[in-house]
């Protein structure tokens, strides 16, 4: 439960920097952690106490195992965030350069 | 009917355009214009084939618990139809209006791929695979609203991946409470076992799938990046975000998940009616307030999505098929009004109401069109959009609900003030208006003429002896709620 709990405060950590900082470059770390949250939660749902690796192997006792697809899944969502990222920080780069700042406070052209 | 063909053929286009058409550039409106094509006449085909049965594919020969399955019911097969439609209408008008931005194939590579993705969503049956299919579209979404290299698009390209991935985010913390619940991912497995659970977790899986899908669906709490993004994509990718985009990730995932998964809750319905009412009235509010013409207009598609909400949310078959019907109306006339705000940037290099004027001599055709759409949107008597907003209010009259249809009815209005506005300003004589020289060439004004063609007989959808065969099928899936898990898994248990 305490691992549940660590992960969710981790969650809250990458949303309050989200919501608050006003570095371009902190909001894309921000996006990360909250990505790594995310994660963490899929192979805590997953582990099993106790349980070895989900590998099937001959003449060996049958043991409890844990979930190996939500291990699966996070290798998919692992490789989705590296592509938001990349483009996120795209993104920023151009931002840089047509308004040579980080700030998103001085980003403001767009209103409404 | 193969199911996989709907997500190989724009992928496979996609890269197809990479490698030869960065040569050329006439290669990727012809590779793409033909695989959406394709797309548009098997959706067709599917759909006339679907009503009354259910089409399985069973990915790898896996059968439906184990492996991922697509599925193609009515529903599916009225979005794909949407979706391919409003593509070719789209592609059709990006070739002369992309011509003055840079780099051709990397838009038209770009489109496919938000396309296969879109459609990945549709057909798949599985609760990873859609979200896997739904960062696709968006990613190649992000880039597309930046496509225009300017400094407001990529403010608005960022403001929307960033609140794109932080629904993202909900939505996997959402999958993976779902898959330690009920141990399976494939979305008819779920609604099967969900009953056997406690009853909070409906509410707690809705609130994470709510947040979620519902900010792709820009209701009104979450909406913030859609003026933003909706207003800075070039237009032809405006109309695809707003009348297609919007839908699929977000109208179509509720439907798929709160009525053939989580059965329909009456909390939850209600949860959407009040998102939906919300939705009208806010944003038709501030869309009158609009001076940007494309602003303007993304607000007024917050205000028709919250039609659509109000008509799910009330749940009756009635306000169920007045959803759907307004859906589809929507991805025409808001696509529509979209096109003609590009035709008026292209030939009078603005977007600015202000100095607008003199559309009717200017660009006759887009004058013409922009007045039906304006006229259908606003639900004036002959246009498609008329009839599906008198069905949703009707509805709500039936179900008793007054206030609700009251204030369905004060949202048309500020539907109507707000392109009534754009109307009087585009039309003025009294001022002289800047050009650019350009002017809509045949394939833009073929585009806008056809999409106004189905705003003028859209209404014949609801005729008694059509009805049957198009919107009631579709209708029927939605209200049929877990008769879906009977449709899915009937074959393969």
């Amino acid at each position: 439960m305490t691992l549940y709990i660590l992960c969710f405060v981790l969650f809250l950590v990458g949303l309050y920097g989200v919501i608050t900082k006003r570095d371009l470059i902190k909001i894309i770390l921000s996006i990360g952690i909250l990505g790594y949250a995310a994660n963490l939660f899929l192979i805590l749902v997953a582990y099993r106490h106790g349980a070895v690796y989900p590998i099937l192997v001959e003449n060996a006792d049958r043991q409890a195992m844990v979930d190996p697809l939500p291990q699966a899944l996070v290798l998919t969502s692992i490789v989705i965030e590296l592509g938001i990222t990349a483009l996120l920080v795209a993104l920023a780069v151009r931002l840089f350069q047509k308004y040579k700042t980080f700030d998103i406070t001085k980003i403001r052209r767009l209103r409404g | 009917m193969n199911l996989p063909l709907f997500v190989i053929i724009p992928l496979f286009t996609a890269f197809l355009i990479t490698l030869i058409a960065g040569k050329k550039d006439i290669w990727g409106v012809v590779l793409s214009l033909s695989a959406t094509g394709a797309l548009t006449v098997l959706a067709v085909i599917g759909f006339s084939r679907v009503s009354g049965e259910t089409v399985i594919y069973e990915v790898g020969g896996w059968p439906a618990p184990i492996g991922i399955v697509m599925v193609l019911d009515a529903l599916s097969a009225f979005m794909l139809i949407i979706v391919s439609g409003v593509a070719v209408t789209a592609l059709l008008y990006s070739i002369q209006y992309i011509r003055h931005l840079s780099a051709n194939w990397k838009y038209y590579a770009l489109f496919m791929l938000m396309l296969s993705g879109m459609n990945g969503v549709i057909i798949t049956g599985d609760l990873f695979n859609l979200y896997v299919f739904m960062e696709i579209a968006l990613l190649a979404a992000f880039a597309l609203v930046a496509y225009g290299s300017r400094a407001r698009e990529f403010e608005a390209a960022f403001k929307y991946a960033i609140m794109g991935s932080v629904s993202s985010m909900l939505i996997l913390i959402g999958i993976g409470v779902t898959y330690s619940a009920t141990s399976t991912l494939t979305l008819a497995k779920v609604a099967q076992v969900l009953p056997e659970q406690p009853a909070q977790l409906i509410v707690w899986l809705a609130a994470f799938f709510l947040a979620g899908f519902g900010l792709k669906a820009a209701m009104v709490p979450f909406h913030a990046w859609l003026p933003d993004a909706h207003s800075s994509a070039p237009a032809p990718i405006s109309s695809m975000l707003s009348g297609v985009l919007i839908k699929v990730l977000g109208i179509y995932v509720i439907i798929r998940l709160f009525f053939n998964v989580f059965n329909a809750p009456p909390v939850l319905l209600s949860v959407l009616t009040v998102l939906g009412i919300i939705s009208i009235v806010a944003a038709g509010l501030v869309s009158i307030l609009q001076w940007d013409l494309k602003r303007l207009l993304a607000y007024s598609s917050i205000s028709q999505i919250g039609y659509i909400l109000l008509g799910l949310g009330l749940g009756t078959p009635l306000a169920i098929l007045g959803a759907v019907f307004h859906l589809f109306n929507h991805a025409v006339f808001k696509s529509l009004l979209f096109y003609n705000a590009g035709s008026i940037e292209l030939s009078m290099g603005t977007r600015n109401l202000k100095s607008m004027g003199r559309l009717t001599e200017r660009l006759p055709v887009t004058s013409g069109t922009s007045m039906i759409a304006s006229l259908a949107i606003s639900g004036i008597p002959p246009f498609n959009g008329f009839f599906s907003k008198l069905i949703i209010i009707m509805a709500a009259v039936a179900a008793g609900k007054f206030w609700l249809s009251a204030l369905a009815i004060i949202g048309s209005v500020l539907t109507l003030a707000a392109v009534l506005k754009f109307q009087q300003y585009s039309r003025r004589r009294s001022v002289e208006v800047e050009s650019t020289g350009e002017t809509t060439g045949l394939a833009m004004n073929t585009a806008m003429l056809a999409l106004a063609l189905i705003c003028i007989i859209g209404g014949c959808l609801l005729l008694p002896g059509i009805k049957e065969f198009t919107l009631e099928p579709v209708v029927n899936v939605i209200s049929g709620k877990l008769q879906y898990i009977q449709l899915v898994l009937g074959r393969s248990l």
